[in-house]
């Protein structure tokens, strides 16, 4: 498997944003029209789109990695495949709900980034550049946050929407007709991409205890991969480990998400279950930041 | 070369010494992490008896041969395919005027320990699945032999990737689909793949003679796909064959390689 987003070692990170809110009318350029045009927007809203730009720079990193998903899609859903032929409706999926399943988790990976990163906290942390990031008057998480939505974004249409419609033509995967499932898919999927942020963000944090991060990095994608139904469907996994697995904070990741899309889920529940884990990580998250501030030694002069 | 290459490995491995807390919890992470894959086929063997016609311990020592042969070739190789980092950030420059094969400070590059966490799960699984086979040890021979050829194959594949980066050098991941897609691929019984892809692993990257071609031989079974029985036996001439076409690929790219001028 991959081990790391190729652009996160290749492109020293170096944020282009502007280093604070824009001073008020008068210097103010002049107001330019149209609903994104960067004077009109609130700060978070500015940088998620800056987090999309810089990401639309790596369009190739961002096909080459869409092309690699499909083709482990298509790998796994021969296994998927031939395990359902064995065991027809087995854990409430039929054949073509395995294989969209499948497609979806592999259609994840890049705005969920289920393989760890995406964030370049860590990097800051070891490299002093933090120490820039701590005195800006903006919350450090919600900076991140938005930077990392607008990352999002930008892999939901370069590494999401390919390995999908391939694995829709190969194999045919489910399209819900129901508007409403579409509507429910997109929440949780907004869900899922905060959780997946509010556990990297915490990883990404304990670089401010050590440095070197690799080896939490590691087992985090360990926890993220088996966990949130990636390597296989939770609903596979047998007696207690399937209960503790759907309902830890990975589960919400891949399974909830993609169980919501196939409309094998008590739409509420998987919901509220997202949205307590986006929650918690997310003050869990705050939390650390605090303590951070104060462990906080940059390094180098 | 060979002293070369220890001596560049060594002098990395104790770099990476320098970190211990990492470079044990990323040898242990990359342990468990393939360990996962195992994980997958043990819970797909709670709900079934048979996958593609094999049973659990046939696909457990299809499983081990080919993770051994393939982290082997990662370990000792698969850093080739971090050219395209060094190529942008013009530290690729650096390696050519070195008096030592460029080849050789690749695959060396970065060495660490962590990456025996993969090849010591690999050979966990083998050991565990052979006793279970019942095995006749008249054809125990092709094993070690295949497990050779795993390596060739894959580390050619390896120099394949790192050779094609250095025309995709903006777009690096694409070797992944190849190199651990491979290693994926070769996972399963390749019964449960379609007959085309089957050919394709077989006639053009030739991953079928990887474990699943020795492998028949050494279960004594009948090629489902009914292919010519001498198949079973030429995995070395397709290891040769791959080895010398990626030695090629990458002299080419070298020649072909342009400085970023940064």
């Amino acid at each position: 498997m991959p081990r790391r987003h190729p652009e996160e070692a290749a492109f020293p990170p170096r944020a282009r944003f502007p280093s604070r809110p824009r001073p008020p009318a008068r210097t103010r350029p002049p107001r330019r029209s149209g609903l994104l045009s960067r004077t009109r927007l609130p700060l978070y809203a500015r940088i998620a789109r800056y987090g999309f730009r810089r990401h639309s720079a790596y369009r190739a990193a961002a096909l080459a990695g869409a092309f690699t998903n499909t083709v482990f899609g298509i790998l796994r859903a021969y296994v998927l495949i031939a395990l359902w032929q064995a065991r027809p409706g087995l854990a409430g999926y039929d054949v073509a709900d395995a294989v969209t399943f499948c497609f979806l988790s592999q259609a994840f990976i890049g705005p969920m980034q289920l393989f760890g990163g995406g964030l370049q906290l860590a990097e800051r942390v070891r490299g002093g550049d933090i120490a820039v990031d701590l005195a800006r008057p903006a919350s450090l998480q919600a900076w991140n946050l938005a930077d990392d939505l607008g990352r999002a974004a930008y892999l939901l249409l370069l590494r999401s929407v390919p390995p999908t419609l391939v694995g829709a033509a190969l194999f045919g995967v489910v399209f819900p007709a129901d508007p409403a499932v579409w509507g429910f898919f997109a929440v949780s999927f907004l869900l899922g991409v905060i959780v997946s942020f509010g556990w990297r963000y915490l990883v990404a944090l304990s670089s401010f205890w050590i440095v070197d991060d690799r080896g939490t990095q590691s087992l985090s994608l360990v926890l993220m991969m088996f966990f949130s139904g990636m390597v296989l469907p939770l609903n596979l996994f047998p007696g207690w480990l399937g209960a503790l697995a759907q309902s830890l904070p990975w589960a919400a990741m891949v399974q909830i998400p993609a169980d919501v899309y196939l409309g094998k889920r008590d739409v509420p529940q998987a919901l509220a279950l997202q949205l307590l884990w986006a929650a918690a990580l997310l003050a869990l998250g705050a939390l650390a930041t605090r303590a951070a501030r104060r462990k906080v030694v940059v390094q180098g002069g | 070369m060979v002293r070369t290459y220890l001596l560049l490995a060594w002098t990395w491995l104790r770099a990476s010494a320098q970190y211990p807390i990492p470079m044990i919890t990323m040898a242990l992470g990359s342990f468990v992490l393939n360990g996962l894959d195992v994980a997958a086929i043990w819970v797909i063997f709670e709900h079934t008896d048979a996958l593609g016609g094999f049973g659990l311990a046939e696909v457990m020592f299809l499983y081990g041969a080919a993770g051994v042969s393939f982290a082997l070739a990662d370990m000792l190789f698969g850093n080739v395919d971090r050219l395209s980092q060094h190529i942008r950030a013009g530290t690729f420059d650096a390696v050519l005027i070195r008096p030592a094969s460029a080849f050789v400070q690749m695959t060396t590059d970065r060495f660490g320990v962590h990456r025996f966490g993969r090849m010591a799960q690999a050979a966990v699984v083998l050991g565990i699945a052979l006793p279970q086979l019942d095995l006749e040890w008249g054809r125990a021979w092709m094993i070690p032999v295949m497990i050779v050829c795993g390596l060739v194959i894959f580390t050619s594949i390896f120099t394949l990737g790192g050779a094609l980066q250095f025309l995709l050098t903006d777009a690096p991941e694409v070797a992944n689909a190849f190199t651990y897609g491979g290693s994926t691929l070769t996972q399963y019984p390749l019964t449960v793949y379609g007959g085309d892809l089957v050919k394709a692993v077989t006639f053009i990257v030739p991953l079928a003679f990887v474990n699943w071609q020795p492998g028949l031989y050494v279960l004594d079974r009948d090629d489902p796909f009914g292919l010519p029985h001498w198949l079973r036996f030429a995995a070395p001439a397709a290891a040769l064959i791959l080895a010398l076409a990626a030695a090629l690929a990458w002299r080419a790219g070298i020649r072909r390689y342009r400085s970023t001028g940064s």
